[in-house]
């Protein structure tokens, strides 16, 4: 069973990132949207970890989000896929199940 | 005009659009302005984020209200701090930051930019020397 992990919160106000990065496995996608967004840019106290992995599993950002809270496509990690709504469906639909880490 | 001037200061911690605070602190901010009080606005953890330059929120279909920040000064707020250690651990610095003008329509006065990146300690001597905090 694939999974599509989705995490909407700040990772530096939850730890629903560290939660979801902990549980994912190697086949899953992650979606950061809302204010998980700001977990896909570069520079940050948890770059790293994202860094670390995108080593084992593919992450999506969603570009209206990101575009909403002022930072475009060159500020975030490279290796980040950026989608867009129709981009968001086609992954729930890709996977199996959505995992919402509230 | 109240006889008795106290100082107001009014916290962000919340970063805009994924809740509420951001916009609800800025209206309490600007209806807080009509009382003649010595206002300043303090942006600390991810409400740093509420001040970022560039924001278009059209295709997630919500208002934007960037825009409003930079009309803060004709409300005569004229302290707004950010928290370098907050900016930093977001990989952020001032260039990333909207401009807030200020000016005294009496004196003439003119200060281009009003929001002053400052330290941690400042922004708890801040905070001590406020008679009323406002936490968003």
């Amino acid at each position: 069973m694939s999974i599509l992990h989705t995490v909407n919160k700040s990772p530096f106000e939850r730890n629903s990132l560290e939660s979801c990065l902990k549980f994912a496995t190697a086949d899953a996608a992650v979606l950061l949207f809302e204010d998980g967004i700001y977990a896909a840019l570069t520079g940050t106290s948890v770059e790293a970890q994202v860094t670390a992995a995108l080593g084992k599993l593919k992450i999506h950002v969603l570009g209206p989000d990101l575009k909403a809270r002022g930072f475009s496509e060159d500020r975030i990690i490279a290796g980040i896929n950026v989608v867009d709504y129709a981009g968001f469906v086609d992954l729930t639909t890709a996977n199996d199940t959505v995992q919402a880490w509230l | 005009m109240s006889e008795i001037v106290k100082k107001f200061m009014y916290v962000n911690r919340k970063a805009p659009y994924g809740t509420i605070y951001a916009w609800e602190a800025l209206e309490v901010v600007l209806v807080g302005a009509a009382f003649d009080q010595d206002v300043s606005v303090m942006f600390i953890d991810d409400g740093v984020y509420q001040l970022t330059k560039g924001q278009d929120t059209k295709a997630v279909g919500m208002k934007n209200f960037s825009p409003t920040y930079r009309t803060l000064g004709d409300y005569e707020v004229k302290k707004i701090y950010v928290d370098e250690a907050s900016l930093a651990a977001r990989g952020l610095t001032q260039d990333d930051l909207i401009e807030v003008a200020w000016e005294d329509m009496e004196t003439e006065e003119e200060v281009d930019n009003i929001v002053e990146v400052i330290a941690s300690e400042r922004v708890s001597a801040l905070m001590n020397e406020s008679d009323v905090i406002f936490s968003f």
